[in-house]
């Protein structure tokens, strides 16, 4: 298999925009890896670019031991699979598969075979003959995954896997994407703006914005200690509290209440500095008895989400959310105490809006 | 209520029991709105249908006895055309032209040049589209004025340029000439037809095929044909029908020297108005008509035949 580096990659539209600006990463052998932003962020251009569809304007990519940055795509090892799937409407299910053979001039007979194993492995046995239109989303993209999977490449990209999927088959491909990652064990590189997806399916995730990228590393990272505001506001299903505030007193002053120092924090900021308070709304707790370092608020609206609900509460013009047990669910116009937990609350310079800690 | 509804009343019932057409009006008060389109469709489209039928079926002469008292001769007109010569080898020009003008011609150079422009942007585009939009938006008299001037025996364009000067060539190669010239003048409409449909290409897919280490002629071969295959086949059927029929050619060369260059639609001509043989004239006309009637039977036959294929 192979690992991908780039190395200060960058990929210039005509024009001087740049939709990827310098760019290292190395993306390790094996690894289910994902491109995470907001549209326009340049993921997709940084996937494109890695196959071999843009051409790369400086820097160098490199794939195994060789590299690739002047290779066509059908060089490179690289295959990929399209957001809508890209399946060829005239041929049948099992043409499909065996494109990729038919060009590198493989016989009819081993195409044939081969096309049928792999489509077994992707439960498509039965489906040979049929057309992709004939196929539902799910099937149509198995396809493709087939076809892409057929010549055993070394590294696999997929654009928006997902995205053209129902809400509820999304969950199933997801998993079943992710088993099948880890069955072929091939190097894969994913672009979602999704950050859920991002999340449950990646080893390791790339926060990109405006062609940079703002953070790497696993879910869990990007999670709990995001480098920035912008990837702290950008990850998490409920965004996160991000509450422009004031240190005093080896407190920080959230909307004028004192809150104890993240944990994170302590010792690497000073009294008056302009920092941005940040906590998840999971990570909120509500107290309707006067609590040390709670934050005294109104609710205002509050959102079910099935198990737990998703309350706003105002101190003022700052408005706090909360994600709380559906036991526990206040009433529109209660008044209570936020009660953050300094372990995984964050503080972020409020003029570079990077981690303070 | 008011006296309003009650009016309505009726009417509204009435209505709905009388509408067995979509917009509900009845067929009477639909007929009327009709009538006007469909007597200028019968007098200018079906009457003189109709006649040409009777014409085929006289003598009609331009001048002479038949041309006061055209008589009655039945299918003798259809019978000597198709045993007179000058018939079949007009008929066999017409393919020759057909084929090589449009068919391959037409469609191959539109094609081409729809192909060759997909990536290009900006003024070079709207350049070559302007240029060879040109050449077909010119009427044909203009068009034809212009190719005198180019293939002039003694002060022709041409000549000059390769240097061959007295090589007359609409005398030499009228053919060859009149299909150049046919190319010319209807490239135009397949470029623009394939240009929307190569747009209409799923990029994606071509990207794909590109992924796998396709070559431009194989992604050619196995996503932009199929995946055009309708809009070739439309293609093909119109410029064959406009072909087979187009009278341009006349304007080049008279269908000379002798009958080198009579195509049907000249033969027609020629046979009718100069020759003063107008019922003869109207019988190959429908034999024409019928010709035409058979290509695009078989061609909707090869569509359907694709279309079902597909699904």
């Amino acid at each position: 298999m192979a690992v991908i580096t780039t190395t200060a990659l960058v990929k210039e539209y005509p024009g001087g925009v740049r939709g990827v600006d310098g760019v290292d990463v190395t993306i390790a052998d094996g690894e289910f890896f994902a491109l995470l932003g907001p549209s326009g962020c340049g993921k997709t251009t940084l996937l494109r670019s890695i196959a071999g569809l843009e051409s790369i304007t400086e820097g160098a990519l490199q794939i195994g031991d060789r590299d690739v940055t002047d290779l066509e795509p059908g060089e490179r090892g690289v295959a990929m699979v399209f957001q809508d799937y890209a399946l060829f409407p005239h041929m049948d299910v099992a043409d499909n598969i065996a494109y990729p053979l038919k060009i590198k001039r493989v016989g009819k007979g081993p195409r044939r075979q081969t096309a049928t194993e792999v489509g077994d492995g992707l439960s498509l046995d039965g489906l040979m003959q049929r057309r992709p239109a004939q196929l539902s989303g799910g099937q149509q993209q198995r396809v493709a995954l087939a076809r892409a999977v057929a010549t055993r490449p070394e590294v696999l990209l997929l654009d928006e896997p997902l995205s053209n999927l129902d809400a509820r088959l999304r969950l199933e491909a997801r998993t079943f994407l992710k088993e099948l990652q880890r069955e072929l064990g091939v190097t894969t590189v994913f672009v979602t703006h999704d950050q859920a997806e991002a999340l449950a399916l990646a080893d390791r995730i790339a926060v990109m914005k405006a062609g940079r990228l703002q953070q790497v590393g696993t879910p869990r990272e990007v999670f709990s200690r995001p480098v920035n505001t912008f990837v702290a506001g950008f990850i998490g299903s409920t965004p996160m509290n991000l509450v422009e505030s004031e240190t005093a007193d080896g407190a920080v002053r959230v909307a004028g209440a004192p809150v104890p120092l993240p944990a994170g924090a302590q010792g690497r900021v000073g009294d008056g500095a302009k920092v941005v308070w940040g906590a998840r709304p999971e990570y909120l707790k509500w107290s309707t008895t006067p609590v040390e370092g709670g934050i005294e608020a109104e609710v205002s609206v509050i959102e079910n989400l099935g198990a737990s609900v998703l309350v706003s509460a105002h101190r003022g013009e700052t408005r706090l959310q909360l994600v709380l047990d559906e036991d526990d669910e206040p009433a529109p116009g209660d008044r209570g105490w936020v009660l953050p937990t300094p372990r995984r609350s964050l503080l972020f310079d409020s003029e570079t809006t990077d981690l303070i800690g | 209520m008011s006296a309003i509804d009650a009016a309505a009343g009726p009417r509204l019932r009435r209505r709905g029991r009388r509408a067995d057409d979509v917009a509900g009006l009845g067929r009477v008060r639909a007929g009327v709105f009709v009538a006007p389109a469909l007597a200028l469709i019968g007098l200018f489209l079906v009457f003189p249908a109709v006649w040409t039928i009777y014409l085929g079926m006289t003598n009609y002469r331009l001048t002479g006895l038949a041309a006061a008292n055209p008589e009655f001769v039945g299918l003798d007109n259809f019978a000597s055309a198709l045993t007179d010569d000058a018939f079949w080898h007009s008929l066999w020009l017409t393919l020759i032209f057909v084929l090589v003008s449009g068919v391959i011609g037409q469609t191959l150079l539109g094609f081409s040049i729809a192909w060759a422009l997909r990536h290009v942007r900006g003024w070079a585009k709207s350049v070559i589209e302007t240029l060879v939009l040109a050449a077909w938006v010119v009427p044909a008299s203009v068009a034809s004025f212009l190719w005198l001037a180019l293939l002039d025996r003694r002060t022709g364009t041409l000549n000059a340029l390769l240097g061959t000067e007295g090589t007359a060539w609409l005398i030499e190669y009228p053919m060859v000439s009149i299909i150049v010239f046919n190319v010319w003048v209807g490239t135009a409409f397949s470029m623009l037809l394939f240009s929307s449909a190569l747009a209409a290409v799923p990029p994606s897919q071509m990207e794909s095929a590109r992924m796998v280490g396709a070559g431009s002629w194989q992604q050619l071969r196995d996503v932009v044909l199929p995946n055009i295959r309708g809009h070739i086949l439309t293609n093909t059927l119109l410029i064959t029908l406009w072909t087979f029929n187009t009278f341009t050619p006349y304007l080049l060369t008279a269908g000379g020297p002798r009958d080198e260059s009579s195509i049907l639609a000249v033969y027609i001509y020629t046979t009718a108005i100069p020759g003063g043989q107008l019922g003869m004239g109207a019988a190959i006309s429908l034999i024409m008509l019928g010709i035409n009637l058979v290509i695009a039977l078989g061609y909707l036959r090869v569509a359907r035949a694709a279309s079902g294929g597909s699904k």
